[in-house]
């Protein structure tokens, strides 16, 4: 019990050592990540300031993004965009796992699925566009149709591989333990492919994103692509940039939560 | 004495045509119940595959395995094992990896805990039960194994190189806390080592193979009393009999 108490005690002097000096190789990181961004703003500046160039600087690009905010117009455009690639996204991780679990478990559902997906995998998500507007109309459908497709053939991958690659000894030594087939799908390969499966949700989920805003590019009424489409009729560089760097920064969000969610549930992996 | 695991002229390959690989050839041998043997040999003689063989988890290519009487066909809870590669699930922590076995059972919660403290004092992890296996080294790993495997209480042991990646004296520890719980409770084991004074300081019998192909080479009694101590091991009979035992692994 006193054991127990003095521990932590023990341990206080290092740690916070090691965090200060954590704290300090990150901020230094942060800071040069700073500067940089500084100077690709100056440098931006400079080029069209100079005339380089016909585009608009970083002072009117943000003038429009407050116009844009303040009317709304902007989220009601994120808004549109996210909702269609989470919703084409969640649907496609949610047949993927299942079928990639499938496939990686049984060898009869391999040799049936793996040649469609191998297939499909090589056929860009947005060439399906064309034929997804005829058979499915132009509303929401054939755009969420898209997302998912994109988001599927990624995790499904994925997630075969993962089970496919789980250690055979540890299936082994849960069999000598008792396991039968349920405990070991359950207790090993989901747990074992499961740092699989988040790559893949990662790799779908831009894809999903780089498809969502091309679909809106060829047909929308709504959404950050449809914006860019309607600002390069009108030639309005300025929305254009705007619109660019939302659906950047969006991407780097989404793409950093996955990451976290990664980190947080495959703490166990040992990683070199 | 009635004979626990039966080899009756098991054979396995691996492959086809030109790659075509005999691992074990011809095996036949009787594990008596709660026998202790210990088999020795070059790497590649085939004693791994032999072991699988027995836990169920390998097919024979001819002939047959037998525990108990029956033929093996796959594995069973009387049956327990420690893997070469020590095979703890990373993703959970050193008590639970203990508490797998006892899990599957459907033990509740407070019984799961006293067995595996039980078990985790034995091989000194205690103040580990939470850690995850990264963080363990392999010597901690393969206790931890132990501890698994132990935790079920299985009436057989198949042991692949259990102490193989233990420091000399822990691993002087655990073998006299396996050789004292074996003395008690007369488990029957087949036990693998690679190093000769561990087989004979443990063994009833020595069982000694020989690879290209893989097979049995010679059995080597070994009659010498328990509980065995450090007088034993430092007597003229045991380094007769770890002689005879040197010479037939290293003189093939
Ligand atoms: N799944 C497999 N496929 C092909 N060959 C195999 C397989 N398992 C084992 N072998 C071969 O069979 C032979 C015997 O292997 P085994 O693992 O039984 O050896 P071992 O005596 O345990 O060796 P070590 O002391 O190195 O552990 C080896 O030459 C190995 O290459
Ligand atoms: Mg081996």
């Amino acid at each position: 019990m006193t054991e127990q108490v003095l521990q932590p005690v023990a341990e206080v002097r290092p740690k916070t050592q090691f965090r200060i000096a954590e704290l300090y190789r990150k901020s230094q990181g942060l800071l040069l990540n700073l500067l940089a961004l500084f100077l690709g703003l100056g440098f931006w500046t400079l080029v069209t300031r100079a005339g380089v160039v016909g585009l608009p600087g970083p002072v009117g690009v943000a003038e429009r993004f407050v116009e844009l905010a303040s009317s709304g117009q902007l989220f009601v455009d994120i808004g549109s965009s996210l909702s269609r690639v989470l919703t084409g996204f969640l649907l496609g991780v949610s047949v993927a796992v299942p079928i990639g679990f499938l496939m990686g478990w049984y060898k009869t559902a391999r040799s049936l699925i793996e040649p469609y997906v191998q297939f499909f995998r090589m056929v860009p998500p947005l060439a399906v566009i064309p034929l997804a507007i005829v058979t499915m109309g132009i509303d929401e459908t054939p755009k969420i149709f898209v997302i998912f497709l994109a988001a599927f053939l990624s995790s499904v991958v994925a997630t075969y591989q993962g089970v496919i690659s789980v250690d055979k000894t540890l299936v082994s030594a849960a069999r000598v333990l008792g396991a039968g087939d349920a405990r070991i799908f359950l207790s090993v390969i989901v747990p074992a492919s499961v740092p699989f499966i988040l790559v893949g949700f990662r790799i779908g989920l831009g894809a999903s994103w780089a498809t969502v805003v091309a679909a809106e590019l060829i047909a929308a009424q709504s959404g950050l692509g449809f914006r860019m489409q309607q600002a390069q009729l009108y030639y309005e560089l300025d929305t254009i940039f705007v619109s660019l760097i939302t659906i950047g920064f969006l991407g780097l969000v989404m793409d950093r939560l996955v990451q976290a969610a990664e980190q947080r549930l495959t703490t166990w992996q040992e990683r070199v | 004495m009635s004979t626990k695991i039966q080899f009756k002229n098991v054979s396995r390959h691996f492959g086809e045509g030109a790659d075509r690989f005999v691992a074990l050839q011809n095996l036949d041998l009787d594990i008596e119940d709660g026998e202790f043997v210990t088999v020795v040999g070059p790497s590649g003689c085939g004693k791994s595959t032999a072991m699988n063989i027995a836990a169920g988890l390998l097919d024979t290519s001819s002939g047959e395995a037998l525990v108990d009487g029956e033929e093996v066909n796959g594995p069973g809870p009387e049956r327990g094992m420690i893997f070469q590669q020590y095979a703890l699930f990373p993703w959970l922590s050193v008590r639970k990896n203990v508490e797998f076995g006892l899990k599957i059972q459907g033990l509740p919660k407070e019984e799961r805990k006293k067995i595996s403290d039980r078990y985790l004092e034995l091989v000194g992890l205690t103040d580990f039960a939470d850690a995850l296996p990264k963080t363990l080294s392999g010597g901690m790993k393969q206790r931890c194994a132990i501890a698994r495997a132990y935790a079920v209480n299985p009436k057989i042991l198949l042991m692949d190189e259990p102490f193989g990646a233990l420091d000399a004296l822990t691993r002087v520890n655990m073998q006299d806390q396996l050789l004292d719980t074996w003395s008690r409770e007369r488990r029957t084991i087949m036990f693998i080592t690679h190093d000769v004074d561990e087989a004979v300081y443990m063994a009833n019998r020595v069982i000694v193979m020989a690879s290209r192909p893989g097979r049995l080479k010679e059995i080597i009694p070994v009659n010498l009393p328990y509980p065995r101590t450090e007088d034993i091991r430092l007597s003229p009979e045991f380094a007769e009999i770890r002689n005879r035992v040197w010479h037939a692994v290293y003189h093939q």
